[in-house]
C-alpha cells in the first residue's frame, strides 16, 4: 500500500451560519483514486477548494505530504499548490490567450520551462486530448467539452501530483460528456497522478474509483470500494442518494 | 456684428502655437491619469488597511473638489511652500491628478468584473501574484474598461481651458491675449470652439466603435 499523501484532520468549514465541512476526516494515498459522491450542498467542492488553497478552514488540520497547509506560510503553500492541479466545473481558461499559451503560461513562468519546451510539450498535450489542430484558436471558438478538455491539458501541463475535478462534466452538453470522461478515464489509466474527483456521473466514478466517499451533511457517512458502494451500500441516507440519481 | 475672415487668418499662428500645447497637455495628462488611477485601482484592494484608507481618502478629497480650485491651489499656494513649477506643468499635473481619480473607478469596475474564476484558475496554476495581475486580470479589466477611459480622455480636452486660468498658452488663453491684442473677439473664440468639436467628435465615434468591437 502506497504512502499517504493527503490527510484532513477534524476540518470544519462554514460560510456564514452554514457549516459546509463537519469535524471531517478523511485521508487519500498517492497514486489513488478517490470519487466524491452526496447531494449538492454536501462540502464535497469545498474539500476540493480547501486543498486547492483557494478556501482556509475554520478549524482542523490538512496535510499534504505531511506538511500542514493552515496554517503555514505562503512560501510552503506555494509549494504544495505547485503539485496540485484543479479542473474547475466552467473550465475558466484565460479568454485574451491562445490554447497554446493557456497550457504554457504557468510552465514557463512557474516552472521555469523555455518557450520551446513548454510549447512542445503544450502540443503534446493537446494531441493527448484531441485538439491538435486548436492550438491558435481562443477558448470562445471552441465546444464547451474542447474548453474542458484544454483544462485538463493545462492542469497537466504543470506535472502535477494530484489532480482535483470539480463536476467538470456538470456545465456540459449531454453530448460531450462522454469525450471528456473518457479523456480522463485514459489518464488514470495511464498515469500515477492521484486523482480526487467530484462528480455526479455514477458510471465514471465506478470505473475510475479505488475508494467512492459518500457525503451528507458536511461529513463522510460511508466509503469503500465502488462495487461496495453502488451494488451494496450500507448506509440508509446513501441508498436513497444512489437511487435518486442512477 | 460682422464675420472677418482676415481676423480668423491673424490668429492662425496663435491657434497652432495653442493647440500644440492643449494637444500635449492632454496626451501627458492622460498617461499620468491612467497611471496613477492604476495605481489608485491597486491600493483599493491592498491587502492593509493602511493602505487602502489613505487611498480612499485622497482619491475621494480629489474628485470631490473642483479641477479649477485644486489649479490655483497648486500654481499660486505650492509656490509659498518652496515647489514652484512652471504653468504648464502645474497644469498637467492638476488635470492629470484629477483625472487618476475618475480612472481609479473605471479600473476598479473593470478590474472587479472579471470573474472570480480567472483568480482561482491562476491559483490553481500557482502563478505568482504580479504575474496573475499582469498576465491574467489587467488584460481583461482593460478590454472591458477601454472605451470608459476613451471617454474621460475626451472629457479632459474639453476641460483643458481651464489651464487658461493660470495662463497656460493653449487655445483658450491663445485667443483671449487675440482679442486682447484686436479687441476681435468672435473669430478667435469661435475657431478655438471649432477645433474642439472637430478634435472631440470624430475622437468620441472612435470611443463608440471600440465599445462595439470589444463588447
Amino acid at each position: 500500500m502506497s504512502e499517504e499523501l493527503i490527510r484532513f484532520e477534524n476540518v470544519t468549514k462554514r460560510f456564514g451560519e452554514n457549516t459546509v465541512l463537519d469535524d471531517l476526516c478523511f485521508s487519500v494515498r498517492a497514486g489513488q483514486h478517490v470519487t466524491l459522491i452526496g447531494p449538492s450542498g454536501s462540502g464535497k467542492t469545498t474539500i476540493l477548494r480547501l486543498l486547492m488553497t483557494l478556501e482556509k478552514p475554520d478549524a482542523g488540520t490538512i496535510r499534504v505530504n505531511g506538511g500542514k497547509l493552515h496554517p503555514a506560510d505562503e512560501k510552503h503553500r506555494r509549494e504544495v499548490r505547485k503539485k496540485i492541479g484543479m479542473v474547475f466545473q466552467h473550465f475558466n481558461l484565460f479568454p485574451h490567450m491562445s490554447v497554446l499559451r493557456n497550457i504554457t503560461e504557468a510552465p514557463i513562468r512557474v516552472l521555469g520551462k523555455s518557450r520551446e519546451e513548454a510549447e512542445a510539450r503544450g502540443r503534446e498535450l493537446l494531441e493527448m486530448v484531441g485538439l491538435a489542430d486548436k492550438y491558435e484558436a481562443r477558448p470562445a471558438q471552441l465546444s464547451g467539452g474542447q474548453q474542458q478538455r484544454v483544462a485538463i491539458a493545462r492542469a497537466l501541463a504543470m506535472e502535477p501530483k494530484v489532480l482535483l475535478l470539480d463536476e467538470v462534466t456538470s456545465a456540459l452538453d449531454p453530448e460531450l460528456v462522454a469525450g471528456v470522461l473518457d479523456l480522463l478515464r485514459e489518464i488514470a489509466r495511464t498515469t500515477d497522478i492521484t486523482m480526487i474527483c467530484v462528480t455526479h456521473e455514477m458510471n465514471f466514478a465506478r470505473d475510475i474509483s479505488d475508494e467512492v466517499l459518500m457525503f451528507d451533511g458536511g461529513r463522510v457517512i460511508e466509503s469503500g470500494s465502488p462495487e461496495k458502494i453502488f451494488s451494496d451500500p450500507e448506509h440508509e441516507r446513501t441508498r436513497e442518494f444512489l437511487g435518486a440519481v442512477l | 456684428m460682422n464675420w472677418d475672415w482676415a481676423a480668423v487668418v491673424d490668429f492662425l499662428p496663435r491657434f497652432w502655437d495653442g493647440l500644440l500645447v492643449t494637444l500635449q497637455v492632454l496626451v501627458l495628462g492622460s498617461v499620468l491619469s491612467f497611471t496613477l488611477g492604476l495605481v489608485w485601482a491597486l491600493g483599493f484592494r491592498a491587502p492593509s488597511r493602511f493602505v487602502r484608507w489613505p487611498v480612499h481618502a485622497v482619491t475621494e478629497f480629489v474628485r470631490t473638489t473642483p479641477l479649477l480650485v485644486q489649479l490655483f491651489f497648486l500654481f499660486f499656494v505650492l509656490p509659498e511652500w518652496g515647489v514652484q513649477f512652471s504653468a504648464m506643468t502645474t497644469g498637467t499635473l492638476a488635470i492629470g491628478l484629477h483625472y487618476s481619480t475618475y480612472t481609479a473607478q473605471v479600473y476598479r469596475a473593470g478590474i472587479d468584473a472579471v470573474p472570480a474564476g480567472q483568480w482561482e484558475a491562476a491559483t490553481a496554476l500557482s502563478l505568482p501574484r504580479h504575474r496573475t495581475w499582469l498576465t491574467v486580470i489587467l488584460p481583461q479589466a482593460l478590454r472591458r474598461i477601454a472605451p470608459a477611459l476613451g471617454n474621460y480622455v475626451i472629457a479632459m480636452l474639453k476641460d483643458t481651458p481651464l489651464l487658461a486660468g493660470i495662463s497656460v498658452l493653449e487655445l483658450l488663453q491663445q485667443s483671449r491675449l487675440e482679442s486682447a491684442a484686436t479687441f476681435q473677439y468672435i473669430e478667435p473664440l469661435t475657431v478655438v470652439g471649432v477645433a474642439f468639436v472637430l478634435i472631440a467628435y470624430p475622437a468620441s465615434l472612435l470611443v463608440r466603435s471600440l465599445e462595439r468591437r470589444l463588447v
